[in-house]
């Protein structure tokens, strides 16, 4: 750790940051207001399908960059989860180098554009910043920094191709094509591997294509990062599940060296309640499948989804907040959230929920579904929620929801979206023999990633169950660091 | 990729093609599916791979056309391409030696049965097949049924082939004359609920292979979710094959119906649009 104070040191002593420092005083700095970011106005953009952040201008990235103090000590980045060197990318703003503050975050994080937009900041490095922890003021926004610089970076056709080593000709391949194994594969192919990576579904990209809407990410922004990969040397194949089109043993047999197991939290649960199996109720993954990854909203694809009018996600996280003003852009009157806590108590980004509000999203808090009852086809018409109330803390810290006895009542519903979390892909541990997983069948890894069995290496939501993206992509990257180790110290013995 | 090798039409909505998906090959058991995606804006549709040849590298389908998207495969020809196949899904069918199989097919569930019926009669039981459907233009596969069954009985509603009368009553003469060990039904979800009735009430063991809605086939969305037991199951990663004795059918009627008037909006859009 030491030896990252110093370089941190070093680097900050850098005459182009202490000509940068004292250009304004620290003093005036922190008197500066945080810049709000450009966005769709609530009543337009909940008709219509575009993103809703629209970034910042350049004037208003370079006034947000003077605000950061380049502090000695930069708490901000240990509240990254892939240690982004803060200070210096946003002082590159500062500076007016936009391409050299792009290349900075590059040097850690392989989807900056990505999770400029979708980390929960206000719970990772601006929580650190200096500003929350001492001051009691809104922090640095540097996650719109850097969606600002990797923006500017897309945008200005200049994009930087990591340098690659030559080519060792050693074959590895991970097994699905989310944003863990995109990160695993920038590295791996940095370092000269020879990269395949198998997707089960027909796109790339995870829960990136088919569960985070359009809205909030765009998928030309996912598809430019797999574009570079692809300019890199990183092999993509589709419509391949291992396990089930080759075992992973019919893999080796074809050369490959070792694997990456990055097959996400798929698999939806449900609250197994009477009348759930009801048409017109949905898992989130499914909804959201449907009108992400098929297209089934848009006139001319060919998957149907249902519309209703009073749409019902069951929920408070990430999830349920993409469903919900998903649900709302379709034309819902009625869309609502119903949660069993408090706002207080909601997983979702900070920023998700506001922006819901705006929308004129409806949420039923302190509420939970008992019950579903149907028309005589089958279809969902009304929910039956039972009030709650909150009680003691529990194992997660949260105040835990205690049902109100005899407060059930009626609400009228066409659709219902469950969105009460995600189970580990069972898959690739039921199909490879002696692969230890935990009892809720995530896949137990050591410090490098590796599982029991020696060859495979696992990340993302497979090891954590539902996670995020930059912890996703930060385990693809010390899976890869864990990976190169294993393999060289094989090639030596 | 899964170019189309050959074409061979059943009936006028009853379509065979042989499709190189060289991977699925290898791995298919008897009782597995995939899904198919034609073009960008295609939707994902499950197929029971109705046989394989692992040398040549392909699979088999048989499509019956329903809607949209079967008849934009069914009107492919030899050297198309099909966009996306993947596979192969599900559970394969458990296969063992019991004695006596009574196999039971309707309409285009015909195909499915033909790979199960074939390899029972493989692993050494005897197997009587009962085929049935609307008329003697919709039986398909009896040929081929035939080399792989010890008996077949045909039953058509209209009687213009076989005996007249429903898959059930040929069920009961099979019953009523052997003693049957194992039954599997496959064809339309209603075939399959009175079907299963049948052999209820005789207490034969039988196994049906659902053929719910679906979207991914991985288990990652839920849409294929039936109660089978009082439980819930994903017919694509649980299935397709459950205890037909314990499957709730009235349920699984009622969901096949979920797009039921879209499908049938976007079927006449598509029929007004493309010919006839
Ligand atoms: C709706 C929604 C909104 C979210 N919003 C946010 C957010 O705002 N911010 C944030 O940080 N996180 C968010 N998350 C969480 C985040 O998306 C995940 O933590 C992250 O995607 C995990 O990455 P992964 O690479 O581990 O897995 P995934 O993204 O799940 O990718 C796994 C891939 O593996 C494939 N696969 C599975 N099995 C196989 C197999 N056997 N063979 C081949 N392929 C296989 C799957 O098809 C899938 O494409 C959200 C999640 C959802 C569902
Ligand atoms: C495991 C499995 C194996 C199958 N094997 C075969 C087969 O070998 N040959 C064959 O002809 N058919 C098979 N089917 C049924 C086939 O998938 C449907 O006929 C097809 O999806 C209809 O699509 P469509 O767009 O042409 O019709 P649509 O107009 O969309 O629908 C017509 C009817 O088909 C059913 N259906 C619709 N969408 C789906 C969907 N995504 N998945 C499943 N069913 C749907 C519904 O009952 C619907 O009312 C199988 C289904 C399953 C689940
Ligand atoms: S990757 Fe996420 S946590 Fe790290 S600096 Fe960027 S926005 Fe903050
Ligand atoms: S803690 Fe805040 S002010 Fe300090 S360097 Fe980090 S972003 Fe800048
Ligand atoms: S089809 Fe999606 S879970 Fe079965």
């Amino acid at each position: 750790m030491d030896t990252l104070k110093d370089f941190y040191k070093e680097e900050r002593a850098k005459e182009w940051r202490a000509k940068l420092r004292k250009n304004i005083k620290t003093k005036d700095r922190l008197e500066f207001t945080r810049v709000e970011m450009l966005a769709q106005d609530p009543n337009v953009r909940n008709k219509n399908g575009d993103e809703v952040n629209l970034g910042l201008t350049e004037k208003l990235a370079v006034a947000e960059a003077q605000r950061c103090i380049d502090c000695p000590d930069p708490t901000c980045i240990t509240g990254c989860p892939v240690n982004i060197y803060i200070p210096k990318f946003i002082k590159r703003i500062e500076e007016g180098n936009f391409l050299e503050a792009a290349k900075v975050l590059k040097e850690t994080s392989s989807l900056p554009a990505v999770c400029g937009r979708v980390c929960p900041q206000e719970k990772q490095c601006e929580e650190q910043c200096f500003y929350t922890i001492k001051l009691n003021k809104p922090p640095v926004a540097i996650g719109y920094l850097e969606r600002f610089a990797a923006d500017y970076e897309m945008n200005s056709g200049q994009a930087s191709i990591p340098e690659i080593s030559e080519s060792n000709g050693i074959k590895v391949a991970s097994v699905g094509a989310g944003p863990a194994s995109l990160a695993w594969a920038a590295d791996m192919a940095k370092m000269g591997y020879d990269v395949t990576l198998f997707e089960a579904l027909h796109e790339i990209g995870g829960v990136l294509k088919y569960g985070i809407p359009e809205f909030r990410l765009p998928n030309d922004v996912v598809d430019f990062e797999i574009n570079n990969l692809k300019k890199m040397g990183v092999k993509f194949v589709t419509n391949f599940i291992v396990g089930k089109t080759a075992s992973i043993q019919d893999l080796r047999d074809k050369g490959f060296k070792a694997f990456f197991v990055a097959s996400g939290a798929g698999l939806p649960r449900f609250m197994n309640i009477e009348g759930e199996n009801s048409i017109g109720v949905f898992s989130a993954n499914e909804y959201l499948t449907r009108i992400n990854l098929m297209g089934a909203a848009k006139e001319d694809y060919d998957t149907p989804v249902s519309l209703g009018k009073n749409v019902a996600i069951i929920g408070g996280g990430n999830t349920a907040m993409d469903a919900v003003r998903t649900a709302k852009r379709l034309g819902a009157e009625r869309a609502m959230i119903v949660y069993r806590r408090t706002r207080a108590e909601m997983p979702a980004r900070v920023e998700e929920v506001e922006h819901a509000i705006e929308e004129g999203v409806e949420f039923l808090n302190l509420n939970n579904p008992v019950k579903y009852i149907a028309d005589e086809k089958g279809r969902v018409k009304k929910m039956v929620l039972q009030k709650m109330e909150l009680g003691e803390p529990d194992a997660s810290g949260r105040r835990r929801p205690i049902p109100i006895e005899g407060s059930e009542y009626e609400v009228d519903v066409d659709n219902v979206v469950v969105a009460v979390g995600v189970s580990p892909n069972p898959l690739i541990p039921a199909s490879v023999k002696g692969l230890e997983t935990t009892k809720w069948g995530t896949i137990v890894v050591n410090d490098d990633f590796q599982t029991s069995i020696e060859d495979m290496f696992a990340g993302g939501d497979i090891v954590r169950g539902g996670a995020t993206v930059i912890l996703a992509m930060g385990d693809g990257r010390k899976a890869a660091a864990g990976m190169d180790k294993y393999i060289k110290s094989k090639l030596v013995s | 990729m899964n170019k189309i090798i050959s074409k061979e039409y059943f009936s006028e909505k009853v379509v065979k093609l042989e499709i190189q998906a060289p991977d699925i090959a290898r791995r298919r058991k008897a009782g597995h599916f995939v899904i198919v995606k034609l073009g960008k804006k295609g939707e994902r549709i499950p197929l029971t791979i109705a046989g394989a040849d692992v040398e040549k590298g392909t699979i088999t389908l048989v499509i019956q056309i329903v809607g949209v998207t079967s008849d934009k495969i069914a009107s492919l020809n030899v050297g198309d391409e099909i966009t996306d196949v993947v596979g192969p899904l599900g559970e394969a069918t458990h296969i063992e030696k019991v004695g006596t199989v009574l196999a039971a097919g309707g309409g285009v569930g015909v195909a499915p049965l033909l790979p199960i019926v074939e390899a029972f009669k493989k692993a050494g039981n005897k197997v009587i097949t009962v085929l049935a459907a609307r008329n003697k233009e919709l039986i398909i596969l009896e040929d081929e049924i035939r080399k792989y069954s010890d008996e077949v009985i045909i039953m058509t509603d209209d009687g213009s082939y076989g005996k007249k009368g429903l898959v059930t009553e040929g069920m009961e003469e099979v019953i009523a004359k052997e003693k049957i060990d194992l039954s599997v039904v496959i064809g339309p979800a209603i075939m399959m609920k009175f079907a299963s009735l049948t052999t209820k009430k005789h207490n034969i063991k039988t196994y049906a292979s659902l053929n719910t809605i679906m979207v991914d086939g991985t288990g990652m969305c839920g849409a294929c979710r039936i109660t089978v037991g009082g439980e819930t199951k994903f017919v694509c990663v649980d299935g397709p094959e459950f205890d037909a004795h314990k499957i709730d059918f009235d349920e699984m009627l009622m969901r096949l119906n979920a797009y039921k008037e879209e499908e049938t909006i976007a079927y006449e859009r598509h029929c007004r649009s493309h010919k006839h």
